[in-house]
């Protein structure tokens, strides 16, 4: 069967059920793709050979009622895989191997997946271009030189470069839907809460979020039916019903009620962007459902508050990487030294600046100024979202303020490149679900996506809008395979 | 507001990040655009608004302390960067 890779998850799981096509055939037709991909640089690590070896057991003793049965899939590097090398995309974690399994990827092979490698990412997770990433920047499958967004740059460039046929991603302010706008495909950032938090490298605790990013939403619905899973292991993980959310999918949005907020209107954004909403709001009324316009009017306190929550708890969190246990150790000439040395050299300039930023919004003088000031308006910016769900039953609003941008463009203005993530980082600080979908493309012919946020654990309510919106907006993605060697 | 070159090695000091003096320049000049981002928070009175602690509002559960993985503790410590048999090695700390 040619073409392989320019199947769905779900075309591929069907082929795999019918006997049309072996594990085997499909990891081969990935690995191949792969291997003429480099200049992508969506790889960190290959895990090609075990991989292919893995497809072969699966074909000799095949389990067709396992939800991804033999299907190969790359993650993203923030995920512990067990014996395979985890970087975060970080020089400091360049030789770790972890001793366990993330309960998330553990998920994914429990029901059948192989793993194919460990996809490049922002140092850390830190980033909105992966240009931060110690292992070099992503190529964008949509352009040359054109940034895959980021932080899950590497997941959206090989899923929308077909090397692999669904990928997870993490999303901290908006790391799994800007780059799958960026790139053209589909991204979820579930509630918080619903996927565990156990094994992925940790950046803000109160933010991240693990999800899928896919070719299209059928395919999103069905990882995240495996994903989301209650934890014991993470400690905010929630126990709550979850949907067989592939199965119970329909397009019948009828009567829905769709919110338009007037403050993701913002300053300087391009005539492209409000256009690209306004035919959204249209596809919504196409569906059946009814665009009511709604204000959330702390949105512009978003980022400010993201600047200081999310680096104070990074600051926590990556204090443990002190060149004693795993890791990059740099020489010092006593232990101080050596942690100083270690720290300077093994991370990266963007992540350096996040951890003294977060030290310093919480030390001493300044938690109440900076850090207990971004908690109450982080609860300012939940009661606007809570006061709306009282009228709607989810949000359309642009997915990034802008398309993909030149690799290079905004790296030193650290405050442009963070604006990326305005529109999607009041959802992360509200825990809510939200997807992004292709909807269109700029003058450029790059993509632009539209982002749909929900109410808390209520993932199949916006993963039916973006079924239904998917099939009106009929989107076809732009892939010259002008990397292919 | 504005971070000196005084706070930034302060801050460099409790971030354990040694930082020269050509990359402190950058960095305060970094931070003050930042934190000039940042300030708009003052815009808001915030006095009587109670703080977002968890976003989640669970109580934290109780689970049973069980080892569950065995023999691991060559595979952890060949992941050190210098061990002498079962210990971690670090530079001296008492003479």
């Amino acid at each position: 069967m040619s073409d392989i890779t320019k199947q769905s998850l779900t075309e591929l799981v069907e082929n795999i059920k019918n006997k049309k096509l072996s594990s085997t055939d499909v990891t081969k037709a990935f690995i191949q793709r792969s291997e003429k991909s480099s200049e992508l640089n969506a790889y960190i690590t290959e895990d090609f050979t075990s991989a292919l070896d893995k497809a072969k057991k699966f074909d000799q003793n095949p389990n067709l009622d396992l939800k991804l049965p033999g299907i190969p899939m790359a993650v993203k590097d923030l995920f512990c895989t067990k014996n395979v090398k985890t970087t975060a995309g970080s020089k400091i974690l360049n030789n770790f191997i972890p001793t366990y399994e993330s309960t998330v990827t553990e998920n994914i092979w429990n029901e059948g997946a192989v793993l194919l490698g460990k996809l490049n990412c922002d140092e850390f997770a830190m980033g909105s271009s992966n240009e931060t990433s110690h292992f070099g920047n992503v190529q964008n499958p949509i352009d040359k030189n054109l940034v895959p967004g980021g932080s899950s740059g590497g997941s959206a460039s090989a899923v929308a470069g077909q090397l692999t046929p669904i990928t997870i991603g993490t999303d901290t302010g908006g790391s799994i839907r800007q780059p799958a706008s960026f790139t053209g495909i589909v991204g979820l950032k579930p509630t918080y809460g619903s996927c565990s938090r156990y094994g992925i490298v940790a950046f803000a605790s109160s933010l991240d979020q693990a999800g899928p990013m896919a070719q299209n939403v059928k395919d999103c619905a069905l990882l995240q039916e495996v994903i989301s899973t209650y934890d014991p292991k993470d400690s905010t993980s929630i126990n709550f019903k979850r949907n067989h959310y592939s199965k119970e999918l329909t397009k019948n949005i009828k009567g829905k009620k769709i919110g338009i907020p007037k403050e993701y209107r913002v300053d300087g954004m391009p005539q492209e962007i409000e256009d690209l909403w306004q035919k959204g709001i249209q596809y919504v009324k196409d569906c059946g459902a009814e665009p009511i316009d709604i204000s959330l009017p702390h949105t512009s306190y978003a980022l400010p508050t993201y600047y200081i929550v999310a680096p104070a708890e990074a600051s926590s969190n990556l204090a443990r990487y002190d060149g004693v246990k795993y890791g990059y150790r740099a020489k010092g000439e006593n232990l101080i030294d050596m942690y100083e040395k270690t720290r300077s050299e093994g991370f990266g300039a963007e992540v350096q600046r996040r951890i003294m930023i977060g030290t310093y919004v919480l030390s001493s003088g300044y938690y109440d100024a900076y850090y207990l000031k971004a908690q109450k308006v982080r609860k300012l910016i939940k009661n606007d979202f809570d006061e709306v769900y009282k009228k709607v039953d989810a949000i359309l609003t642009p997915s990034t303020p802008s398309s993909a941008f030149k690799i290079g463009e905004k790296t030193n203005d650290p405050v442009s490149m963070y604006l990326n993530d305005i529109f999607t980082v009041p959802v992360n600080l509200a825990g809510l679900p939200g997807i992004s979908i292709p909807a269109g493309h700029d003058t450029k012919g790059y993509p632009l996506g539209l982002q749909i946020i929900g109410k808390a654990f209520d993932e199949q309510n916006i993963l039916n809008i973006a079924f239904a919106m998917e099939e009106k907006i009929d989107f076809k993605n732009k892939i010259t395979d002008w990397w292919i060697k | 507001m504005s971070i000196d070159l005084k706070t930034i090695k302060h801050i460099s000091k409790l971030s354990r990040i040694s930082v020269d003096e050509k990359r402190a320049e950058k960095l305060a000049d970094d931070m003050n655009s930042i934190f000039e981002f940042i300030e708009k928070l003052n815009e808001l009175k915030t006095d009587d608004v109670k703080p977002l602690t968890s976003i989640a509002e669970t109580t934290l559960k109780f689970r049973s302390d069980e080892i569950k993985s065995k023999n691991i503790r060559e595979q952890i410590i060949k992941n050190s960067p210098e061990d002498n048999e079962d210990y971690f090695v670090v530079p001296k700390v008492i003479e």
